[in-house]
């Protein structure tokens, strides 16, 4: 524990000592503040315009959690298809695989067209962004019993469900959470990116403003809430991870 | 509560493989009486693993029948428990939910309140008779191997087992904690009297549990020689310097260098 607390303190002072330097390097350099503003300054004005940076990053948030939601909906029932069905697995799987190395972000632009300026065009990018890492990760899980616990259960005489229930899907939490993990960091992406194409609100759409007015301190105002948002959700998913898979972790010695 | 029956005719086992066909175990006829112990001793990949595979339907017949207790096994017998080489607890599970599993799965925890409060005690007295009392809640990553082992063994008692079948269950500890299960093994056998099927590679292991030592030839395997061990019960540390304990030994070591299985060169 003292162990754990000596760590996370080396961290912040580390981190305190970085932006300590980069304000002084402002300093020294005399570096012009529409080029590279001072910590200062960006804090300066997050706190002048705070109410407006939570207004634009509440509107990317519910984008980015409707988005993992719906890949969680879709991809761990779809994983149990693909792990149970041959046809899936032989036929259809190989082609999501396929479907895969398409970039996402690349598909913004057309599912703008479709499903028109709002909310709805960003979260189904931030969906198919982060279905996939879901997907294949609940997959892999699903498929990791080995023999041993396939014959143990067997000699109890377990049904079909209960092989599933009592083995195969507690055996596959630890892979499906840590596609959680992928997902949740690539669902602000997809947000953010989808923002980026076209919008009238979030922070992607508050960034473009922000750069078309030269504003760099409002730019870097919103990558800090971009890297709060992005850390408090990682940090999120990990701590009910924990909660929930508590044996996981654990008997791994810890992280 | 007594021990099954067993007997086994013309036992035949054959695997398909892509490169052809492998005879894992040809003409095998044993009658192991109830509630005998009754140990397999043989060479790695002599099918002995797949003898106890057979009676535990975990594989099916390629020839002869299986009887227990005079009728012919068909998949859904029940009584019999299974302890394997690796204790294969379930990660997620505590101990004592481990030890509940079997029962869990015949459904007979959920609704029934009384049977739960009921099976609980069972499961908790089982712990206490190999030792483990106060690791109920201990999840099996914070167990030694051969604690985890007691486990797996609990998880196959629950069942009130009348046949238990070990595939080489001290294979993976070591020596000492191998002997000391040795002990605690004997003591519940003696409690339960049930039928022991005990697989192994060990002779010494074998002759010193067992009422039986049956020896399989290399693949495809059948039954070599059957010997009879005829040590007194209770045993315990001083069966292991009984003469007719040495000679027993190497009656079988005897056995497995005239097959070429054991060579000094």
């Amino acid at each position: 524990m003292s162990n754990k607390m000596t760590r996370s303190l080396s961290v912040i002072l580390t981190l305190i000592g970085l932006i300590a330097l980069w304000e002084l390097l402002c300093w020294v350099l005399d570096i012009p503040k529409y080029l590279l503003p001072t910590p200062k300054d960006i804090i300066q004005r997050i706190f002048v315009d705070w109410s407006m940076l939570v207004r634009h990053s509440s509107v990317t948030l519910v984008e980015i959690f409707a988005g993992f939601g719906l890949s969680i909906i879709i991809g761990i029932p779809f994983a149990v298809v693909v792990v149970y069905s041959k046809y899936f697995s032989q036929a259809f799987f190989p082609i999501l695989i396929g479907l895969q190395c398409i970039p996402m972000v690349s598909l913004a632009p057309l599912l703008i067209v479709w499903f028109g300026f709002g909310m709805l065009s960003k979260v189904l990018i931030a969906f198919l962004i982060s279905f996939f890492p879901i997907l294949v990760n609940t997959i892999a899980g699903l498929k990791s019993m080995e023999k041993d616990m396939f014959m143990l259960s067997q000699s109890l005489r377990a049904n079909s469900m209960q092989v599933f229930l009592h083995f195969r899907l507690p055996k596959a939490l630890p892979s499906i959470f840590a596609g959680f993990k992928v997902g949740i960091t690539l669902a602000v992406v997809g947000a953010v990116v989808a923002e980026f194409v076209s919008s009238e609100r979030g922070l992607g759409y508050l960034q473009l403003i922000a750069s078309s007015q030269l504003d760099v301190t409002l730019q870097f105002c919103v990558i800090v809430a971009l890297a709060v948002i992005g850390l408090g959700l990682y940090n999120l998913v990990a701590l009910i991870e924990r909660i929930s898979i508590p044996w996981y972790k654990a008997s791994r010695g810890g992280e | 509560m007594a021990g099954k029956h067993i007997v086994i005719q013309d036992m035949e086992k054959v695997f398909k493989t892509r490169s052809g066909d492998i005879q894992a175990l040809t003409k095998v006829n044993l009658d192991i009486e109830a509630s005998s112990f009754v140990s397999i001793v043989g060479p790695s990949g002599c099918g002995k693993s797949t003898l106890m595979n057979l009676l535990a339907g975990l594989e099916t017949l390629s020839g002869g029948t299986i009887l227990m207790n005079g009728e012919v096994v068909n998949g859904s017998e029940t009584g019999n428990a299974v302890v394997f080489q690796k204790d294969v607890l379930l990660e997620w599970r505590t101990v004592i939910e481990n030890v509940l599993l079997p029962l869990e799965l015949k459904n007979i925890t959920w609704f029934d309140r009384k049977n739960k409060k009921t099976n609980l005690e069972m499961a908790k007295e089982l712990l206490h008779m190999v030792g483990l009392e106060g690791f109920e809640d201990k999840y099996p990553f914070e167990m030694s191997g051969g604690m985890r082992q007691r486990v797996a063994i609990c998880r196959g008692l629950i069942q009130s087992p009348t046949l238990l079948m070990m595939d080489e269950p001290f294979g993976a500890l070591d020596a000492l904690t191998r002997e000391q299960m040795m002990y605690d093994l004997l003591k519940i056998y003696g409690k339960f009297k049930f039928t022991v099927i005990f697989i192994t590679h060990s002779i010494e292991e074998a002759v010193f549990l067992s009422d039986r030592v049956i020896v399989m030839s290399p693949r495809p395997g059948s039954v070599l020689k059957d010997i009879k061990i005829d040590l007194d019960r209770p045993r315990g540390i001083n069966s292991r310097k009984d003469q007719r304990f040495i000679q027993y030994v190497d009656e079988i070591r005897g056995v497995f260098q005239s097959q070429g299985v054991l060579s000094e060169v």
